[in-house]
């Protein structure tokens, strides 16, 4: 630690931190554009210009590391002639068309042109104008309002891992450009419009929707993966006119992906249904909510008594909020029945009563990025969980990253180990890797995994197995690693064997000290097992007297009776053709959506319009177990109500008991108040499988802007080319470190 | 736009080129060859004319490096040519020292005599002139460079006599 002084203000700060970070830290204001906390040093604005005591020239105070008794002015006259200098040169060659600019109100150009530039122009000769890029739809630019400070290239390099935009030409024709003809396809694209600093990258969907000072901004949740982003949403007159994220260091940081940016479109740009819909003799019709409510009510009643109550059955896509599905398996488990899932992606169900009370990573998100070893399994993080795998991409910066997985994935960080496997042997390598393990462990060791872990059949289990020189290398990657984990994606979850992978992943994890996690489907599946929306547990993980069915037996055997909330079980599900079948042969489905095109229109009998994530109060939990509620950011359209009311007022038409919420957060308070009192009764148990089959099946991944009715209705999303499949995969890797070492 | 269209480095360029090319990637670390990436484009360069796309992306996949990284490059330095110029490349320095010197004169001369301004080939396809900032022999002013010779203490009667010759 050293004691600087700034602004005759006494600080203590560690010693080479930059100047303008200890201001920062101390509320002391100076102003600039390329700097940014989470990018590195460029310093080349200039407009962070200070004094410093016994330095003839004014120093750039993001590039200049304090030192012990450093005297810095950031107000005196020589500073403020210093910035104010600069601020003229930046407004050279600068439009100042601020009437017609989105950035308008809410650009940094414009604060600090009020606060350091002249009224009066001194520049008279001509302006240079610059040719806009086309970096496709989700991204509007008009270069001519760049002032170079780089945030966007840097972005690209340093956090997105994928460089697409460049500083072109020299002096005065440098142009930040792509240079060829090309869209930007990161995943994170997004980001650079919250970068720039002025309007020269700015949202292409709300182009000239609105200024900046008349939108109230809301907060919510990003529902499209278990991240759980923090949402700042802006709204004019009751429409949501653009995302923009709510920083939040342990969640999202400063990002958002582009799916949790755009997906809003879909919220107007798609057809919504705005009444319910009763189908009378093969014809649609719209009707009110009491006779829309009534008639479910009364056919649920109806199978319940002559068909039984395991006949009918509930289905809720991961991303409906915890309220929605406490209230849907309140309803079903009233009717008697524990046929409630929400794993529309998962195959293998074999293992289920060895899970864990909920989903669960294993390590913090924010400390995803200080691992020293990670060993992803089955997992694309970029498409799946984009923000979490920045923070991976950080982790590499010093520790080590292994992937095994059926399929070559470009990920935005290096790999250390990689092992692209089939479905036959994929169970093997990671034996080949436990087995490693497992001969490498002292007795003492193996007392201490008892508790954890039944090891019992493990030896004869793993006898066959052959040890390779890869799997060697990743288990000691895990076992040198001090801060190691071990992590499964998507691919892990949906194969055949799941359970199976799962036990072997555990077992590594175990046998080599790393912590074990995986990410759900969904932004809520967490919520979703704490809710209840199992068959085979409770809210908060309670005992059922008979497991219900899980999803793949009740799309399989066919029930009578089908409640689906907010999903299309013919796109999101695995299973789709056959869940579709099974829909269609049903005697009555009655499907909770916001959409007029939903697909249930084909199979459906009662169709129930209900709000969407921005238009309900509700609550997600993410992959850390961190609960995080919302309240709506605006109204649903027409008739449309929250599903959590829906639910309440059909648990009130069936006569169920305990069913007068009040609000969302009554319903929330419920499920809270089951979780404290069962306290952590589940422990995940470990028990070794009597074979490794071989004969895994793997379905086909499905599209990151596939995932949800919301993704799929989001036009400007999929216009890009991710969601078309066009992307280049073909990209040299880029060093996560700032400036100096291995930049490009 | 797919990978397997673009030529790697080794088919585009001959042998030798190819050979002097991986002589200066082995002047740097592995992880850091990309500094080569300026005696390379400019290797490219000479044997292949001027830098088409196609032509920097080859070296971008050649050093592992974001082909916008490559554009930059080429971009930037004025030694590089984007497009196609004329049999002889003319850099006339046009900074403080050559200018003081006299060189508005020669630029002048060049449009006078050979039709063409900075920027521009003359219509046989003979001449390119090309307007370049200080080439560090401010002693020599007013200067120029053609064919990688520097011709200097220049008037106008020297770079009609040289123009001469080359033709």
């Amino acid at each position: 630690m050293v004691s600087i002084e700034i602004d005759g203000k006494k600080i203590e700060a560690e010693q080479g931190s930059m100047i303008i970070e200890v201001a920062d830290a101390n509320g002391i204001t100076i102003p600039r554009f390329c700097y940014h906390k989470k990018l590195s040093i460029a310093a080349n604005c200039r407009m962070c210009l200070v004094e410093v005591d016994g330095v003839k020239k004014p120093l750039p105070a993001c590039a200049t590391p304090i030192s012990d008794g450093m005297v810095v002015k950031t107000q005196s006259d020589f500073a403020q002639q210093s910035q104010k200098s600069v601020m003229e040169f930046l407004l050279i060659n600068h439009p100042l068309d601020c009437p017609i600019c989105d950035q308008g109100g809410e650009c940094e150009l414009q604060d600090v042109a009020l606060e350091y530039g002249n009224d009066v122009s001194r520049f008279t000769e001509k302006k240079r104008a610059v040719v806009d890029e086309d970096l496709g739809p989700l991204i509007e630019t008009e270069m001519t309002r760049c002032i170079h400070c780089t945030r966007c290239v840097r972005f690209g390099r340093e956090v997105a891992g994928i460089r697409e935009l460049g500083a072109v030409g020299r002096g005065e024709h440098m142009e930040i450009s792509t240079f060829i003809e090309q869209s930007v396809d990161s995943e994170v694209s997004g980001n650079i419009i919250d970068l720039c600093p002025v309007g020269a990258l700015t949202a292409k969907p709300s182009r000239y929707q609105a200024r900046s000072w008349e939108m109230a901004q809301r907060d919510s949740v990003s529902p499209h993966d278990c991240i759980g982003a923090n949402l700042h949403v802006h709204t004019l007159r009751n429409r949501v006119i653009r995302v923009v994220p709510k920083d939040n260091e342990a969640v999202n940081e400063v990002w958002l992906a582009d799916r949790d940016r755009y997906s809003y479109e879909a919220l107007e740009k798609s057809e919504r249904l705005l009444k319910p819909m009763l189908k009378h003799n093969g014809e649609w019709k719209e009707v009110d909510w009491e006779t829309a409510l009534e008639r479910t009510a009364s056919k649920l009643n109806m199978t319940v008594q002559t068909d039984g109550s395991d006949q009918i059955a509930a289905i809720a896509h991961p991303s409906s909020t915890t309220e929605e599905m406490y209230l849907l398996q309140k309803v079903m488990r009233g009717l008697g029945s524990n046929n409630i899932d929400h794993r529309l992606r998962v195959t293998d169900f074999a293992w289920q009563k060895f899970e864990p009370l909920h989903p669960e990573l294993g390590v913090d998100l924010s400390e995803l990025e200080n691992l020293d070893a990670c060993l992803l399994i089955g997992a694309n993080l970029r498409k799946e969980q984009p923000l979490a795998s920045l923070r991976v991409r950080k982790a590499t910066r010093y520790g080590d990253v292994a992937s095994i997985g059926l399929y070559p994935v470009y990920h935005n960080f290096d790999l250390k180990h990689e092992i692209i496997t089939d479905a036959e042997t994929w169970l093997g390598q990671l034996a080949g890797i436990t087995k490693y393990l497992y001969q490498n462990q002292d007795d003492s060791d193996k007392e201490q995994w008892a508790d954890a872990m039944d090891l019992e059949g493990l030896e004869e289990l793993l006898a066959p197995i052959n040890i390779r020189d890869e799997h060697r290398d990743i288990a000691e990657m895990l076992l040198k690693g001090e801060k190691s984990s071990v992590i499964l994606g998507a691919s892990a979850l949906e194969f055949s064997y799941a359970g199976h992978i799962r036990l072997m992943a555990k077992a590594i994890a175990n046998l080599s000290g790393a912590s074990y996690g995986f990410f759900p489907h969904g932004g809520n599946s967490v919520g979703a097992y704490l809710a209840g929306a199992i068959p085979h547990r409770g809210p908060a993980g309670a005992d059922v007297e008979q497991d219900g069915q899980h999803i793949k037996d009740l799309f399989e055997q066919g029930k009578k009776n089908y409640v689906l909330l907010k999903t299309e079980p013919g796109k999101e599900s695995v299973m789709g053709e056959q869940a579709l079948n099974s829909l269609r042969s049903a005697d009555f489905v009655v499907s909770m959506t916001c959409h007029a095109d939903d697909e249930a229109f084909e199979y459906a009998d009662v169709i129930l319009p209900v709000a969407s994530f921005l238009e309900t109060s509700g609550s997600y939990v993410n992959v850390n177990g961190l609960w995080q509620d919302f309240a709506a950011s605006v109204n649903a359209p027409g008739e449309a109500k929250p599903a959590w009311k829906v639910l309440r007022v059909l648990g009130n038409l069936l006569n169920l008991k305990n069913f007068d919420y009040v609000s969302a957060e009554d319903v929330r308070k419920e499920v809270k108040g089951r979780l404290s009192a069962v306290g952590d009764r589940i422990k995940p148990k470990w028990q070794c499988p009597e074979k490794l089959p071989r004969d895994g099946f793997s379905p086909r991944p499905v599209n990151m802007y596939q995932i949800d009715g919301w993704l799929r209705r989001a036009p400007s999303l999929q216009d890009t080319a991710l969601a078309k499949g066009q992307e280049v995969l073909k990209r040299p890797r880029l060093s996560p470190f700032h400036n100096i070492v291995g930049g490009v | 736009m797919t990978d397997s269209e673009t030529k790697t480095l080794n088919e585009i360029l001959s042998a030798e080129s190819f050979q002097q090319v991986e002589t200066w990637v082995r002047k740097y670390p592995e992880e850091r060859k990309r500094a080569a990436i300026i005696p390379i484009m400019l290797i490219v360069q000479d044997e292949c004319g001027y830098l088409t796309q196609d032509l920097m992306d080859a070296v971008a996949d050649y050093l592992s490096c974001p082909k916008i990284a490559a554009y930059e490059v080429a971009s930037f330095y004025s030694m590089f040519r984007l497009k196609e110029a004329g049999k002889y490349v003319i850099s006339l320095c046009t900074n403080v020292s050559c200018m003081l010197a006299g060189s508005g004169d020669i630029k002048k001369w060049f449009e006078d005599e050979l039709g063409i301004k900075p920027g521009e080939t003359t219509s046989d396809g003979t001449f390119t002139l090309k307007e370049v900032e200080c080439m560090a022999a401010c002693g020599g002013a007013p200067m120029l460079e053609v064919d990688k010779k520097y011709h200097e203490n220049l008037n106008v009667d020297k770079v009609a006599e040289l123009i001469k010759e080359l033709k």
